[in-house]
């Protein structure tokens, strides 16, 4: 028998979860291709096109279910992003799903000449993004996705949280007339709190806690982090502003502004290089919104990446309850 | 408008002319422009356009019409005087090519009406049109799909990825047309990094393969219209010549890019008033 696999929340991370109520959903992923399939019931221009990523993409009930809304086209990501574009400029509305390692990286000039440039309004769906596949080491991580499309024009850049967000990101690429990269993990996700906001919206941020002594701002599946670090930090009467990020583009630059500002103090979160992610992105709209305050990025060096699993990788740089509640009280001093 | 009324064979010849003349006044003109697979490709163009599609802009928004993707982007200067002559916008437009802020640039873009795809990266072409004529098979809009492809193009593994889904996806809609001009921007292609035996390649990736003189305009017509077996897609494999039509760019390598000095236009122009002439001449 295998060793069981390493949890991504400490006894202590459980127990604040416990608190704070917050139960635990399934991965991004499944709500992506329930959300999908359902969306393609309703609308036959709504397509899935796979690369032998089927399985991976939680997309075979979709193939069974709608077969004629599904292109398998076998392992050739070059291929799956160029179907996509001639998809998609013929009226269907496909969502091309693969591993975002392969899609950022063999895939991106398809993706920034026929999708992008080209201005057809097809999805591009990272699945296992981030270092979701962790111990198959770096082939299969995508820590440069983010900072590769935020510096191709015309692609909405959306990485959902929880599955309440994710089928919301689903459905509001579907709407969208223009292009939309959606990024997800295959861990399960904690329900997060609905937040005080409106609810998700492209480019707009959640705000999952309030708090005025510092502000965590993160995306994807590090949210759940900054968002039990908040409640740790809570009890130490550090109150934390935590907004989750969906949509790293187009950014919510007033809610980042507006972070800074009332908070004092900022700290980045994401399952990304620290180098052209979410992190500098924030950065650079504090510093040109005249926003001077203490500000860090947590996410994954420039190292040669540990290996290990996704939870592994997590504790190893940080990416914890234990270390973001670390780093801003280590920020407040 | 002439879209609608079909040229006899011989007005169709006399466009070749037409269409070879004003590529190479708009490239003089703009003082820069892929010359050689221009000229190359516009016997193909002609009969595509002229014969085959179902492409007008009275049918622009019409989702069943059929569709072109001109994978060798870099040839638009030849694209550009046939769209022009279909109608989609008027001739002096291009004369803004490559011209601050102008939509005509070196490689095809949406903005320019009638264009489908913004081309220019080569690779691209085919697996864009696997997807429209998949979406055309899954609706059955009898939509048929072409893209012309540079025989030097062809070394991007791309076009090897479409070119294996195609025959899988059953695609008797679609038809991929090598401009078969052999010559690169570095020399011979067969010198380069050789494709041969291009038709055995495609046949044994499923195609219906079809060698043509990739200037005879009727053996070109026939090839695109002869319908294929069930199920399989068409390569027609053009036999060209760079720099067609003007003698002595005619398989020069340097025509590539080249841009004609005024004495060489000069030579040119004549060249296309004598053939102008011996069309009117001739029965």
């Amino acid at each position: 028998m295998s060793a069981p696999a390493p949890s991504m929340y400490s006894p202590a991370a459980r127990s604040v979860a416990q608190r704070l109520g917050l139960t635990m959903g399934r991965a991004n992923l499944e709500a992506f291709a329930d959300t999908l399939l359902e969306l393609a019931r309703d609308d036959r221009r709504v397509m899935a096109v796979t690369s032998d990523s089927r399985g991976s993409g939680k997309l075979g009930p979709f193939g069974q279910a709608l077969p004629d809304q599904l292109v398998e086209v076998g392992i050739a990501e070059q291929n799956l992003v160029g179907i996509a574009a001639g998809l998609a400029a013929c009226g269907k509305k496909p969502f091309a799903t693969s591993p975002a390692c392969f899609l950022a990286a063999r895939a991106l000039e398809q993706v920034k000449n026929d999708i992008c440039y080209s201005d057809v309004p097809a999805v591009v769906v990272g699945i296992s993004a981030g270092v979701s596949y962790g111990a198959l080491g770096s082939t299969h991580h995508s820590l440069h996705d983010i900072a590769a499309l935020r510096a191709i024009h015309n692609i909405a850049i959306v990485a959902p949280a929880d599955n309440a967000e994710t089928r919301d990101a689903v459905r509001a690429a579907a709407a969208s007339a223009r292009p939309v990269y959606l990024r997800f993990g295959k861990a399960a996700m904690y329900d997060l709190p609905a937040g005080d906001g409106p609810p998700f919206t492209l480019g707009r941020s959640r705000r999952l806690r309030e708090g005025r002594d510092a502000a965590l701002i993160s995306t994807g599946e590090t949210v759940i982090h900054a968002v039990l670090a908040a409640a740790l930090l809570a009890g130490e009467g550090i109150a934390c502003r935590v907004l989750s990020m969906p949509t790293i583009r187009p950014l919510d630059e007033e809610a980042v502004r507006a972070a800074g500002r009332e908070c004092g103090l900022v700290l980045t979160v994401e399952e990304h290089s620290i180098h052209g992610g979410l992190g500098e992105a924030c950065a650079a709209v504090l510093m040109q919104g005249g926003v001077a305050v203490p500000f860090a990025i947590v996410g994954l060096p420039d190292v040669d990446t540990v290996t290990g699993s996704q939870a592994d990788i997590f504790r190893h740089y940080g990416i914890t309850m234990e270390g973001l509640a670390d780093r801003v009280r280590s920020m407040r001093r | 408008m002439t879209s609608m009324t079909r040229l006899t064979d011989r007005e169709l010849a006399r466009k070749s002319i037409e269409y070879r003349r004003d590529a190479l006044r708009v490239i003089m003109h703009a003082g820069a422009g892929h010359t050689g697979g221009s000229l190359s490709c516009l016997d193909i163009l002609n009969v595509l356009y002229n014969r085959v599609l179902r492409i007008s802009p009275a049918n622009w928004h019409d989702l069943t019409r059929d569709r072109y993707v001109q994978s060798k982007g870099h040839s638009v200067e030849a694209l550009y005087v046939v769209l022009a002559d279909k109608g989609f916008f008027p001739r002096e437009a291009i004369d803004t090519l490559c011209q601050y802020r102008s939509p005509f640039i070196g490689h095809p873009t949406r903005k320019v009406p009638g264009i489908e795809m913004n081309t220019g990266g080569l690779g691209h072409g085919l697996p864009i049109c696997v997807g429209m004529a998949i979406a055309a098979q899954r609706d059955a809009t009898g939509t048929r799909v072409f893209t012309l492809l540079g025989d030097g193009e062809l070394a991007e593994g791309s076009n090897w990825e479409g070119a294996m889904a195609a025959p899988h996806q059953r695609l008797d809609n679609l038809t991929a047309i090598v401009d078969h001009n052999r010559l690169q921007i570095t020399g011979p292609t067969r010198e380069v990094c050789s494709n041969e035996p291009l038709d055995a390649k495609f046949a044994a990736f499923g195609w219906c393969v079809r060698q043509v003189d990739g200037h005879d305009l009727v053996a070109l017509e026939r090839a695109f219209t002869e319908p294929g077996p069930e199920g399989v897609p068409v390569c027609v494999i053009a036999d060209t010549i760079k720099g067609r039509g003007v003698s002595f760019m005619e398989g020069v390598l340097k025509w590539h890019h080249g841009v004609p000095s005024p004495e060489e236009f000069a030579r040119a122009e004549a060249e296309f008033e004598r053939r102008l002439a011996a069309w009117e001449a001739s029965p």
